[in-house]
C-alpha cells in the first residue's frame, strides 16, 4: 500500500501559526492547532513501522495460542480446565472479574473526569476508553467458553421463546447479562462520539483514496459546524453523566455473583465497594502499562508528559489504600462475625496449605510493594519505576481474584468434600491468550485510529494559551 | 443566462476571536440563516450564531424513562403474569430483585437514545454538503475557523454580503456554489 503521507495535503504548515501555546504541566509549550493536529496523525497516516509489525506478530501470536486453548475446549468439553466440584468456579471466572475490572478505569478517566472539569484527562481518555472496550471484550469470552453448551448462550437473554420459560430475572448471573452489555455497549457509544470530529480530521488529511473512504465512511460528513459542536459537546456531558453510575454498578453486580452466594469468604456486604475499588486499582495499573510505552513508542511525550504519569501513579495509590482497607476489614469482619466457618476461611486464606502462599504472593504485589514504593515521587515520576510497580499491582490484583473464587470454594462447610483445584495447560492458554487477544486488538487501534483526542488536544491547546494570556479571552454573551 | 445557484458565501478566519466577532457581527446585522466550522468547540460560538440551546436532553430523558418502565415490565411480566412459580410462598413482585437489570436497562436506552439523537439532530450522515466544494474548507477540521452566511437568509444579497465579510478580518471569503 502506498503511505498515507500527510505532508503534502493542503495544512496548516504552510503558513506560521497565529500563536503557539505556551505550554502547562499537562502539554509542553510550544504547540498549535497545526502541531497537535500534525503530531497526532501523523501516528497513523503513514507507512506501517517495523517496529509496529513486530509487537503485531507477538500480539498475534498469543492470540493464537487462545484460539488454540478454546478449540480444544469446545472440541473436549469444559473438563479441559481444572475444574470439578468443590471449585467449580476458577481461572475462567477469574479471568472475567479481572479483564472487567480493567476496563473500569478507562471509564472512569473519560466520564468521571469529564464531569470533574479535570484537563488532564485530555491526552489519556482516547486510549483508556479503548483499553475498556477491548477489556470488556476479553472479559466477555469468558463466561461464554465457561458454559458447558455454549451454542446455547442466547438462553441467557429475555426473548419469547416456543416453551415459554425466561431467565431467572432474580440471579445475579443474569444481572451479569445486562450490567456486562449495557457497559459494553455504552462504552463503546462514548468511544464512538468522541471519535467522530477526528475521523473528520483523518478523512481531510489522508492522501490515500481508501483512508480517504475508510475514514470519510465513519465521520458521517462531520463538519465541525458550531450547532453540531453544541449537541456533541451535550452529548458527552449526558453520556458521561450515564457511564459514571453505570460504572459503579457494573462491578458492583459482578460482585453480587459471591456475595448472593453463601460459601464463606464470597457472603459479604463490603463486596461492591470493594470489588469496585478494586477494579479502578487494576484498571489505573493497566492505564499506565499502556500509557508508557505508547508515549514511548509514539514520541507523544509532549502530550502524555511526566505529570500524568505522576497522577495516575497517585490515583493508583489512593484506590490501593482503599483496597488495602478492605482487605482488613475483611478480615475483622471474619473474626467479628464468631462465625466458625467465616474464621477457618480466613485463616486458611494466609496460613492455609493449600493457597496460603498465594495469598502471601497477593498481598506482597497489591499492598507492600505499590503502597510502600507509591509515595516516593521520584518512582511515580519515573517510567520504567512506575510500570514496574503497576505490573506487581495488576498480577497483584488477578491473583487477588482468583484467591477470592477458587480459596473460598476449596474448602466451604463440610471437610468431607473440600479439594483443590490445579490449572491445567488449556487454563494458562487461555489465560495468557486473553492478554494476546487484547494485546492485538490495541495494536491495531494504535494502527488505526488517532490514540489521543486531537479535538480535545487543540481545546487545550487554547485553553493553556488563555490561561496564559498568550491569546486574549473573549467573553460570553 | 440564468445565475449559477449558490449555498452561500464563507469566510475564514485565523483565530477564535475573529470567528466570534464576525459571528456576532453578522447577527447584529440581521442575518439570521449561517453557520459556523471550527475544528474544536468554541466557547460561545453556537450562541453567537443564534443556537444556544440543544433539545437533546429531553430525548435521553424519554429514552430512559422508557428504559426504566420497560426493564421493570420485562420482568413483572413474566414472573407475576407470564409464568408465574410458586417457590415455597414467595412473592412474585420481588420489586427488589428486579432494580438491577431496571438501572441497567435505563441507562441502555438513554445512552442510545442520547447517540442516536446527537445523529439524527445533527442530520449525520451528510455523505455530501457543499461547504465542501470550498477548496479550504478541509481545514475546518484542522486549524482554521469559518463563518458561512447562507443564500436563504431573507436578507442575501451577494455583493452586500461578501463587503460585509470582508470587513471581518478574513484569512479569504468565497462563494460556496450548490
Amino acid at each position: 500500500m502506498e503511505p498515507l503521507d500527510p505532508v503534502d495535503s493542503p495544512v496548516a504548515q504552510e503558513e506560521p501559526p497565529a500563536f503557539v501555546s505556551p505550554g502547562d504541566p499537562f502539554l509542553a509549550p510550544g504547540h498549535s492547532y497545526a502541531s497537535v493536529t500534525r503530531d497526532i496523525s501523523g501516528t497513523v497516516l503513514r507507512k506501517t513501522q517495523r517496529g509496529w509489525w513486530i509487537g503485531f506478530a507477538v500480539a498475534i501470536s498469543l492470540f493464537l495460542v487462545l484460539n488454540f486453548g478454546i478449540t480444544l475446549l469446545f472440541a473436549i468439553g469444559v473438563g479441559e480446565f481444572g475444574i470439578n466440584i468443590p471449585v467449580g468456579w476458577a481461572f475462567a471466572i477469574t479471568n472475567f472479574v479481572w479483564w472487567i475490572g480493567i476496563g473500569h478505569a478507562g471509564t472512569l478517566i473519560s466520564a468521571f473526569l469529564l464531569l470533574m472539569r479535570q484537563k488532564w484527562r485530555t491526552s489519556i481518555n482516547r486510549f483508556a476508553e479503548a483499553m475498556t472496550i477491548f477489556a470488556v471484550m476479553c472479559a466477555g469470552m469468558f463466561p461464554f467458553v465457561h458454559m458447558g453448551r455454549p451454542w446455547l448462550f442466547y438462553w441467557l437473554f429475555p426473548y419469547p421463546d416456543t416453551m415459554g420459560v425466561w431467565p431467572q430475572f432474580r440471579s445475579p448471573l443474569v444481572w451479569d447479562v445486562f450490567a456486562v452489555s449495557t457497559y459494553f455497549t455504552i462504552s463503546l457509544l462514548f468511544w464512538y462520539v468522541g471519535l467522530l470530529p477526528d475521523f473528520a480530521t483523518f478523512r481531510d488529511r489522508a492522501k490515500h483514496k481508501a483512508g480517504k473512504l475508510i475514514y470519510g465512511f465513519f465521520s458521517m460528513g462531520w463538519r465541525g459546524s458550531a450547532r453540531h459542536w453544541k449537541r456533541h459537546e451535550v452529548c458527552s456531558l449526558l453520556l458521561a453523566g450515564l457511564a459514571t453510575p453505570l460504572v459503579v454498578s457494573v462491578h458492583t453486580v459482578v460482585s453480587f455473583d459471591f456475595t448472593i452466594a453463601i460459601v464463606p469468604g464470597w457472603h459479604s456486604t463490603i463486596f461492591p465497594p470493594y470489588f469496585v475499588a478494586g477494579a479502578i486499582y487494576s484498571g489505573f495499573a493497566m492505564v499506565i502499562m499502556l500509557a508508557i510505552p505508547l508515549r514511548k513508542w509514539y514520541q507523544l511525550e509532549d502530550y502524555i508528559t511526566i505529570r500524568h504519569l505522576n497522577n495516575m501513579g497517585k490515583l493508583l495509590l489512593a484506590t490501593g489504600m482503599i483496597v488495602a482497607y478492605s482487605y482488613v476489614m475483611e478480615a475483622f469482619m471474619a473474626l467479628y462475625s464468631a462465625d466458625k466457618f467465616e474464621h477457618s476461611m480466613i485463616v486458611d486464606r494466609f496460613f492455609g496449605g493449600g493457597y496460603g502462599v498465594v495469598g502471601w504472593i497477593l498481598l506482597s504485589c497489591n499492598l507492600f510493594i505499590p503502597m510502600t514504593t507509591l509515595w516516593s515521587h521520584r518512582i511515580r515520576t519515573s517510567t520504567v519505576g512506575l510500570f514496574i510497580v503497576a505490573t506487581f499491582a495488576q498480577c497483584g490484583m488477578w491473583l487477588e481474584r482468583f484467591v477470592i473464587i477458587v480459596q473460598s470454594l476449596h474448602r466451604d462447610f463440610t471437610p468431607s468434600s473440600w479439594g483443590m483445584f490445579y490449572p491445567t495447560p488449556t487454563d494458562w492458554m487461555i489465560l495468557f491468550g486473553s492478554l494476546g487477544l487484547f494485546l492485538t486488538l490495541f495494536y491495531l487501534f494504535a494502527r488505526l485510529l488517532p490514540s489521543i483526542s486531537i479535538f480535545e488536544l487543540r481545546h487545550l491547546v487554547h485553553r493553556t494559551a488563555e490561561e496564559a494570556g498568550v491569546i486574549e479571552a473573549v467573553e460570553a454573551e | 443566462m440564468a445565475k449559477r445557484p449558490i449555498y452561500g458565501v464563507m469566510a475564514e478566519f485565523n483565530t477564535t476571536k475573529d470567528v466570534l466577532h464576525a459571528a456576532r457581527r453578522a447577527r447584529e446585522e440581521g442575518y439570521r440563516r449561517m453557520d459556523a466550522y471550527s475544528p474544536f468547540p468554541v466557547e460561545g460560538l453556537s450562541e453567537a450564531i443564534g443556537f444556544p440551546h440543544s433539545r437533546l436532553p429531553v430525548i435521553t430523558l424519554i429514552g430512559g424513562l422508557i428504559g426504566c418502565f420497560g426493564g421493570f415490565f420485562l420482568q413483572y411480566y413474566p414472573n407475576v403474569m407470564g409464568f408465574p412459580l410458586d417457590i415455597g410462598g414467595k412473592p412474585f413482585d420481588s420489586w427488589p430483585a428486579f432494580i438491577p437489570i431496571t438501572f441497567e436497562l435505563t441507562i441502555l436506552c438513554a445512552g442510545i437514545s442520547t447517540v442516536v439523537g446527537m445523529i439524527w439532530l445533527n442530520k449525520l450522515p451528510t455523505p455530501y454538503h457543499p461547504v465542501f466544494n470550498v477548496p479550504r474548507f478541509q481545514l475546518a477540521s484542522q486549524d482554521r475557523f469559518f463563518l458561512c452566511i447562507q443564500s436563504k437568509d431573507p436578507q442575501f444579497e451577494i455583493d452586500a454580503v461578501v463587503r460585509f465579510l470582508k470587513d471581518l478580518n478574513p484569512r479569504e471569503v468565497n462563494v460556496v456554489p450548490v
